[in-house]
């Protein structure tokens, strides 16, 4: 091959990669818009801007800073973390089918915030920032509970099983949930379903703050290791022959996805499939390098769960219905659209 | 349709070529174990109706069933709340079960259960149809809505799973299946919360036998007993059928007639218990599995058995519903789940081939 022929195309490809990303993040601005005017009291967009620049009503403010904006934000922190940490289970596990909320990390990290808020009330200051750690613990151990069920030493690692024992442990958690927080705290029951259909409850700042480092230390790590991702997405012995520290460099990256997703589940609710539409998407737009299926995946799934969020609040005017209804609703048929697709 | 799938639970490879017309049985042991089941789940059922808010003596509970008085205030709890829920913890029970074991012997697929296969989701989501549109729909109607909806999760569960190139493989339909249930649960939910037909959105999680009544308990009696009749009648050619299609035709049995029937009364069960007892999974996938342990691979054995087992389970968690934490009653979906999400995660393992 030409070098010169090979230098359009790398240009075609990374031209194409930052249109994507561009043409994401003016989609995310414009749902912001729109859903800074939705919700059960309207705002019209000349309120919407008043009120930002300072000039709105009393109401209008608290409207929008206490109550939209943090859940505005909150949205799509959410789902640019699912959105980045599917992409590296799917990558990792070399299996379409990978999505924090399938493989159970979601559930584990549930778990702990149930556990949490029978512990502390869910409005003191303090405990929230302390929630991700928490959630993290419970995403970890559920995730090696789901890797040890779904590992069989002659055969490795089988995708379906991967996904099969996921589907079984969060079943059994959920299940747990709901028996402990009876036994535990009643009137916290409520909380255990409105968590489980992925209501995003963590709707003001303080959760923004208990959110938002997590992400700012682990997506440029995630970024920074994108040839990485590349290498080993390659099949182990192929990854071992490059050089790269292939058990090292996995459970890195293994234990940020596990981060990322428990967090976000911590304060969004247990909303599935985002993590794996989101990477889905991407591939398909900006190809399989990592450099730019990261970001168009973080994109992708922030864009998603903003217009997710949205439509559960419009769709079913004055009531709102969970967002993670309107995820389901969406991420199920793509699911199964990938499973007949697929060939194992 | 082909299934490829593993050689169904306890059938060891021999069996197959050795006796093509009689699988291995054990009648003397089925017999006791049945008879021990049945006496069991008298026993339960008496446990079921004297536990409670008000602790009930056993005796009480003797005298308002025989010798009913209707002045006396524990008789009338015992006749119009405890009595009908037991009974119909019972009726779920086996219905659940025995819709679990004919599919199981029917697809070959040990991972096969009404909850797991779309079925009970199905019910769910047209039942909550029922309650946001015509909310006052008799019981009888409510229940043959459920049938067709038990129908549609089947349908799409197996449409889904048959587009693919390599068939249906039992992983691959219990995924399906996890998808449908999934997305089928999530319209419900908003079907529920839009038109606040449901309160409490655990109902669809969880579900419970408490407040069930007499009336609904007669009109589900004809379908449920014509339906365990039927799955009686088809349990000879269930077994052919759990031996390979092959055999089953080489033997003389019109396997889409057979199929046909047995997905019917399939529906009727599965439909029938949703209607009352909302989505519970995992009866039917583990109690045909208990059943096949002690009875051997005779459906005619295993069907009763499943049948008499799965109610004894459903009545024994509707108690342990009550005793975990009263005065509230815990979901009776989660403390089955419970049992069974360790039992699938068993089998699932167990299977010799790649799932």
């Amino acid at each position: 091959m030409e070098p010169l022929h090979f230098n359009s195309r790398e240009q075609r490809r990374k031209i194409r990669g930052i249109t994507v990303l561009s043409v994401f993040v003016l989609l995310i601005i414009i749902m912001f818009a729109i859903s800074m005017n939705t919700g059960y009291i309207r705002l019209s967009p000349l309120d919407v801007i008043r009120t930002l620049v300072g000039v709105g009503t009393e109401r209008q403010e608290v409207i929008l800073f206490d109550f939209r904006l943090p859940r505005i934000v909150i949205s799509v922190l959410v789902g640019v973390g699912l959105g980045v940490s599917g992409c590296i289970l799917q990558s990792l596990s070399r299996n379409g089918l990978a999505d924090p909320g399938i493989l159970g990390i979601n559930a584990g990290a549930g778990l702990m915030v149930v556990l949490f808020v029978a512990f502390f009330s869910t409005n003191a200051k303090a405990p929230v920032l302390f929630l991700p750690f928490l959630a993290l613990v419970g995403a970890g151990l559920s995730a090696a509970l789901v890797y040890t069920l779904a590992y069989k030493r002659n055969e490795g690692l089988s995708p379906t099983r991967l996904v099969l024992s996921g589907v079984a442990v969060t079943a059994g958690i959920s299940a747990a949930m709901i028996v402990l927080t009876l036994k535990l705290d009643p009137q916290n029951y409520q909380f255990v379903t409105v968590w489980l259909v992925g209501r995003i409850w963590g709707a003001n700042w303080t959760f923004v703050l208990a959110l938002l480092p997590w992400l700012l230390l682990l997506l440029p790590y995630v970024f920074y290791k994108a040839k990485v991702l590349d290498v080993l997405n390659l099949g182990e012995q192929i990854a071992t022959g490059l050089g790269t520290a292939v058990e090292k460099e996995r459970l890195g990256l293994l234990v940020a996805s596990v981060a990322l997703a428990g967090s976000c589940v911590a304060v969004g609710g247990g909303i599935g499939f985002v993590g794996l539409i989101g990477p889905h998407l991407a591939r398909r737009l900006v190809g399989p390098q990592h450099e730019f299926l990261l970001p168009a995946s973080a994109l992708i799934g922030g864009f998603l769960l903003i217009a997710a969020d949205t439509l559960a609040r419009w769709i079913m005017q004055p009531y709102e219905i969970p967002t993670g209804i309107v995820v389901a609703v969406i991420g199920a048929p793509y699911f199964l659209y990938l499973l007949a697709k697929s060939q194992t | 349709m082909s299934f490829h799938t593993g050689v169904a639970a306890n059938e060891e490879p021999h069996d197959k070529g050795k006796y093509a017309g009689k699988v291995r049985s054990r009648p003397f042991v089925a017999s006791v174990v049945l008879l021990g089941g049945i006496a069991a789940l008298v026993l339960s059922i008496a446990a079921s109706i004297s536990v409670g808010a008000a602790d009930i003596q056993l005796a009480t509970v003797w005298e308002a069933v025989f010798n009913f008085n209707q002045d006396l205030r524990l008789h009338q709890v015992i006749w119009e709340l405890r009595f009908p829920r037991a009974l119909a913890g019972a009726m779920v029970g086996a219905c659940f079960a025995v819709a679990g074991a004919i599919m199981q012997g029917m697809t070959r697929n040990p991972l096969a259960d009404s909850g797991l296969l779309g079925l009970n989701a199905g019910s769910g989501f047209v039942l909550a149809l029922c309650f946001a549109f015509f909310p006052d729909l008799p019981f009888l109607y409510l229940i043959q809505y459920s049938f067709l909806g038990a129908a549609l999760g089947a349908g799409l569960v197996y449409g889904i799973g048959s587009l693919a190139k390599n068939g249906l493989t039992p992983v691959r339909l219990t995924l399906a299946g996890v998808a449908v249930s999934a997305l089928l649960t999530a319209l419900s939910q908003g079907i529920a919360i839009y038109y606040h037909v449901s309160q409490d959105l655990a109902f669809w999680y969880a579900g419970g036998v408490a407040g069930t009544k007499w009336i609904q308990l007669k009109i589900m009696f004809p379908w449920v007993a014509a339906a365990m009749i039927g799955a009686l009648i088809l349990s000879r050619s269930i077994t052919l059928l759990s031996l390979g299609d092959e055999v089953a035709t080489g033997l003389g049995q019109r396997i889409g007639w057979v199929r046909a029937a047995a997905m019917i009364i399939v529906l009727v069960l599965a439909g029938t218990a949703v209607s009352i007892v909302g989505a519970v999974g995992f009866v039917g996938l583990v109690i045909p599995h208990i059943a096949r342990y002690f009875v051997g691979l005779d459906y005619r054995w295993i069907i009763p058995t499943s049948a008499v087992f799965g109610s004894l389970l459903m009545v024994l968690a509707d108690i342990g519903a009550r005793i975990v934490h009263p005065p509230y009653e815990t979901p009776i979906g989660a403390l089955i789940a419970l049992i069974g999400v360790p039992f699938f995660l068993y089998l699932s393992r167990r299977e010799r081939r790649e799932l």
